[in-house]
């Protein structure tokens, strides 16, 4: 292994900016004659628009214009979309609202845009904002997904607000076994709403350029050809090849960057009726009340099993709240990245789970780090340990007898794993945590009035999103290959174009080390170019863990390309057969001589072309590649967290926490760490702190971070992070991808060590201090037994 | 519109505000000191850090008319251009203390104010109660308090302390 090459702990080429403040994020960028957009929102959950007054407001100092719904709709600008076809049992297409980036007539949650402010600051423009009149007949409003079936209409399409009734698995043959059953165990969940919080709020700048007819919008985005396409395509604000878009740094995506959201449409819009660029950045307060929150899934869930511990079946319903209007992938995440995972890793013989997604009138909900593998893995990880302890059963032991064993495994919710060894991280996980002192240490703690649990998530996940043949047969409205062009210049110099877009995963560093490996040239000789629809070829983009798996594969298939082109070149320079010519170390070799090329006397003569003809050979040494995975990828592992409550208090502190997880093959295991560490930061904020609350009028209680509890430094522990390894099959590289597995393990392995040390099952997400304590009070006398 | 004056980064600055402009917007917006972020707006994250006359404020809370006649170190100004890196820069980098970026400067200069009110042999827990004003979406902190506890050793070990801009 080279310094540099795969498998390195390489420092971050993209550091040097990020640390001397050189870095370019949305709202750093700066335009001449740039106006501020502000927005006037809703402060309803649920109102008609009976009037918008906005002449005084456009009489304010600074402004230069105020725009609504009906301005929108006179220029015949488009709704925003939902790009994933669900449909229900019954066969029925799935109900989509319309989504005007400006409301048209009614409103629908608190922070629905109803007109905008174009001024020439922000000062004056929220000053001007103040004086927009917006006349509204407040409704009655939902906010309960579990009461949305029942509560007031939000949208005419949607009857009983419900988008769709969906399901997956064999009724029937689940209800057999659970008839055989000797054992039940069942729960209830509230998976709990979570609040994204990305650092860098979004923000859009939008320019025309009435010269050429062409727009150009630097934003907040995890995949800027995808927002092109839906803003050309769907919303109709200019065609494609009139628009590019830009996505310079992101301060962090975790999903909610991913989503085409409407103030970047009214930005694009606004910037051509003004002729001058318009620039939006989001507040906090803002990003509370309009980023696509996560999770929110009411679930009741059951598991079957024999006398011996052995799952026969699992069956869940789940009502899936995607908020008042569906979100760019909101169908697909309580379906095709929830259901499918609830197998965990076990051979379940029948799983069933229905999904009943539904309006209410809060924020669209979204896919949020992990996206439908944490509500999954919450599911069935809660089934398991709470099985084990009902069945007296340790809870380790219980998993080893269901483990999956051999692989491939079809699994009855469409997924069919490929490898894994299942065994190897548990072992090793409780090695590390070192299992056998734990009784030890729980009458120790005892002994200082405090209780101490231990808890197990063995999670699995599917990434490498996606064969595009596979979920375009389940609805998906997108391909979700990559690509990847790689151009060599004539001094050997490469520059990497990438569909992906890295947000803080160091893709600019990651990448640059297969390239040297591969290509025998040095780490600095490399560059990666991402988050431009004029520079790079259309890509899909940064999400559930992709961008190793599908993204850096679409670079390897490039590469071969390059040494393939490359060898032609050097066999014309060392006047011999293509076939002899052997590439290694950065070298081209004539086999079984000592005549050679170096690797840049050969991208020199690549561009002079002097030592072929143009009928031997086109010059140049540039390759493109769009990748497809023929599967998923599976990352599995064990996490194991250890816990102490203070009695008094009910406050949770965790005194240990191992993380061991099989990502495939590691190309920067010092990256990996830290994609681990945040990850599970994200998990524990969902298990014991964050919850978004909204009131029963709709009213968002925590809208800032003074109410919304985000983990700080003291809220976490360090982390002991260590991998397992089996190869994904499905790649050239064998990479499973690390970005969502701490999200998607961490809850339930908070949530199991709590319930195993205070004695009751009974324990809702946020776990906070109060929630636990209240527990311990129900739970005195089997704490106390 | 008020006339403001200061010292950012060594350099004498001189701009006119609005009474109510905030001393992130005038360092962001005026002097196009683009390093300071703002990360909410109730003061919680710390994604604004500098220092005031030396010691850590967050700069969406302090209006730029306080300002006058102060010193102001901003992330730009910790290493001279083409110089090396101040310890604690070098320590982010070189323990992966940050992955998307944004919280990093007003985490730097935290760190600072910390190891100038608690030294340079700081411990983990020291580290994570003093970083309370600073949030962190993306490292789940682990190895931004690394890069801090090595930060500080590499300050008290010879490396400049003294901000280069002062």
């Amino acid at each position: 292994m080279s310094a540099t090459g795969i498998g390195a702990a390489v420092r971050r080429k993209e550091d040097f900016r990020f640390i001397t403040g050189k870095g370019q994020y949305t709202d750093d960028v700066t335009r001449p004659g740039e106006t501020r957009a502000i927005f006037v929102r809703s402060p309803h959950a649920h109102a008609k628009i009976k009037n918008i007054d906005v002449s005084e407001a456009r009489r304010m100092p600074g402004v230069i214009d105020v725009l609504t719904g009906s301005d929108l709709a006179g220029d015949k600008i488009g709704n925003l979309i939902c790009g994933w076809m669900v449909h229900s049992k019954d066969g029925s297409p799935m109900k989509m609202a319309p989504h005007p980036a400006l409301a048209a007539g009614k409103v629908n949650h608190v922070g629905d845009a109803v007109a905008v402010v174009i001024a020439e600051s922000v000062l004056l423009g929220k000053d001007a904002a103040e004086k927009v009149k917006v006349d509204y007949e407040v409704l009655p409003a939902v906010v309960d997904p579990a009461q949305a079936k029942t509560g007031p209409q939000i949208h005419d399409l949607a009857p009983k607000n419900t988008i769709y009734e969906w399901s997956l698995g064999d009724a029937k043959a689940t209800e057999a076994a659970f008839a055989a059953a000797k054992h039940v165990t069942k729960l209830d969940f509230i998976n709990n709403r979570l609040a994204p919080n990305a650092m860098e709020p979004r923000a859009a700048l939008a320019e025309y350029d009435a010269g050429t007819d062409q727009l150009t919008l630097w934003n907040t985005s995890q995949n800027p050809h995808v927002a092109r396409l839906v803003i050309s395509a769907f919303v109709g604000i200019a065609p494609e090849h009139k628009l590019r878009v830009i996505a310079p740094d992101v301060g962090g995506g975790f999903g909610s960057k991913i989503f085409i959201y409407p103030e970047e449409v009214v930005c694009l819009w606004a910037s051509r009726r003004v002729r001058r660029p318009v620039k939006w950045t989001s507040e906090r307060t803002e990003a509370f009340l309009t980023d696509a929150h996560g999770r929110d899934h009411v679930t009741h869930a059951e598991l079957a099993l024999d006398a011996n511990g052995k799952i026969l079946a699992l069956r869940a319903h789940t009502i899936a709240n995607l908020g008042a209007y569906m979100s760019t992938f909101s169908s697909s995440v309580p379906t095709y990245l929830y259901a499918t995972l609830l197998s965990g890793q076990y051979d379940i013989p029948q799983i069933y789970c229905e999904v009943d997604a539904v309006y209410t009138n809060t924020v669209p909900v979204d896919a949020y780090r992990g996206a439908g593998r944490p509500e999954a893995t919450f599911v069935v990880e809660r089934l398991v340990e709470v099985a084990a302890r009902e069945m007296g059963l340790e809870p380790p032991e219980l998993r080893r007898r269901n483990f999956i064993k051999s692989f491939p495994h079809q699994t009855p919710v469409i997924m069919a794993y490929d490898a894994g060894d299942y065994h190897a991280s548990l072992k090793k996980a409780m090695e590390l945590a070192d299992v056998k002192g734990f009784a030890k240490r729980k009458r120790d703690a005892a002994r200082h009035g405090k209780l101490r649990g231990l808890g197990y998530s063995t999670y699995i996940e599917a990434c490498g999103i996606a064969p595009s043949q596979a979920v375009g047969s389940l609805g998906a409205g997108v391909g979700l290959w990559e690509s990847a062009e790689v151009r060599v210049n004539p001094t050997g110099s490469v520059e990497v174009l990438t569909g992906s877009h890295a947000h803080g995963q160091g893709h600019e560093t990651t990448f640059a080390q297969l390239v040297s490996e591969r290509l025998g040239i040095p780490f600095e000789n490399v560059s990666i170019v991402h988050g431009d629809t004029d520079k790079v070829q259309f890509g899909m983009g940064t999400y559930g863990s992709r961008s190793g798996a599908v993204g850096m594969s679409a670079i390897v298939k490039a590469l071969d390309k390059v040494e393939a082109k490359a060898k032609k070149v050097a066999a014309h320079m060392l006047e011999a057969a293509e076939g002899d010519i052997e590439f290694k170390d950065g070298k081209f070799t004539v086999a079984g001589t000592d005549k050679s090329a170096a690797w840049g006397d050969v991208a020199l003569n690549a561009y002079i072309a002097h030592k072929f003809s143009g009928q031997e050979l086109e010059p140049g040494l540039k390759e493109t590649s769009f990748y497809d995975p023929t599967n998923f990828t599976f990352p599995a592992g064990c996490h194991i967290c250890e816990i102490e409550i203070d009695r008094e208090t009910g406050k949770t502190e965790i005194v240990n926490w191992i993380a061991v997880d099989d990502f495939g093959t590691v190309i920067n295991p010092m990256i990996v760490e830290g994609q681990v560490h945040g990850g599970i930061a994200q998990g524990v904020g969902q298990a014991l702190l964050e919850g978004v609350v909204y009131d029963k009028e709709g009213q968002l209680v925590t809208g800032s971070l003074m109410d919304y509890s985000m983990p700080h430094a003291h809220d976490l522990p360090s982390f002991k992070v260590e991998t397992t390894e089996t190869k994904a099959p499905s790649n050239p590289l064998g990479m499973k991808g690390c970005g969502e597995a701490g999200a998607i393990a961490a809850p339930a392995a908070v949530i199991n060590a709590i319930t195993d040390a205070i004695g009751t099952e009974e324990l809702a997400m946020p776990a906070t201090a109060n929630a636990v304590w209240s527990a311990l009070q129900r739970a005195t006398p089997r704490v106390a037994a | 519109m008020p006339s403001v004056s200061m010292t950012v980064n060594g350099k004498p600055v001189t701009g006119d505000v609005e009474a109510r402009t905030l001393l992130v917007q005038f360092l962001r917006e005026n002097l196009r000191l683009t390093g300071t972020h703002v990360g909410c707006d109730t003061s919680q994250c710390g994604a604004c850090v500098i220092h005031i006359d030396g010691i850590a404020a967050k700069s969406c809370t302090t209006l730029a008319l306080q300002c006058e006649g102060a010193k102001i170190t901003t992330i730009e100004g910790l290493a001279e251009a083409n110089g090396p890196l101040h310890p604690m820069q070098e320590a982010f980098r070189e323990h992966h203390g940050l992955q998307c970026g944004f919280c990093t400067p007003g985490m730097i200069m935290a760190a600072l104010d910390i190891v100038r009110r608690r030294g340079n042999d700081l411990d983990e827990h020291t580290i994570r109660e003093q970083l309370d004003g600073n949030l962190c979406r993306c490292t789940g902190y682990h190895n931004i308090v690394k890069a801090i506890q090595a930060g500080a050793k590499a300050m008290a070990a010879g490396a400049p302390t003294a901000q280069a801009a002062e």
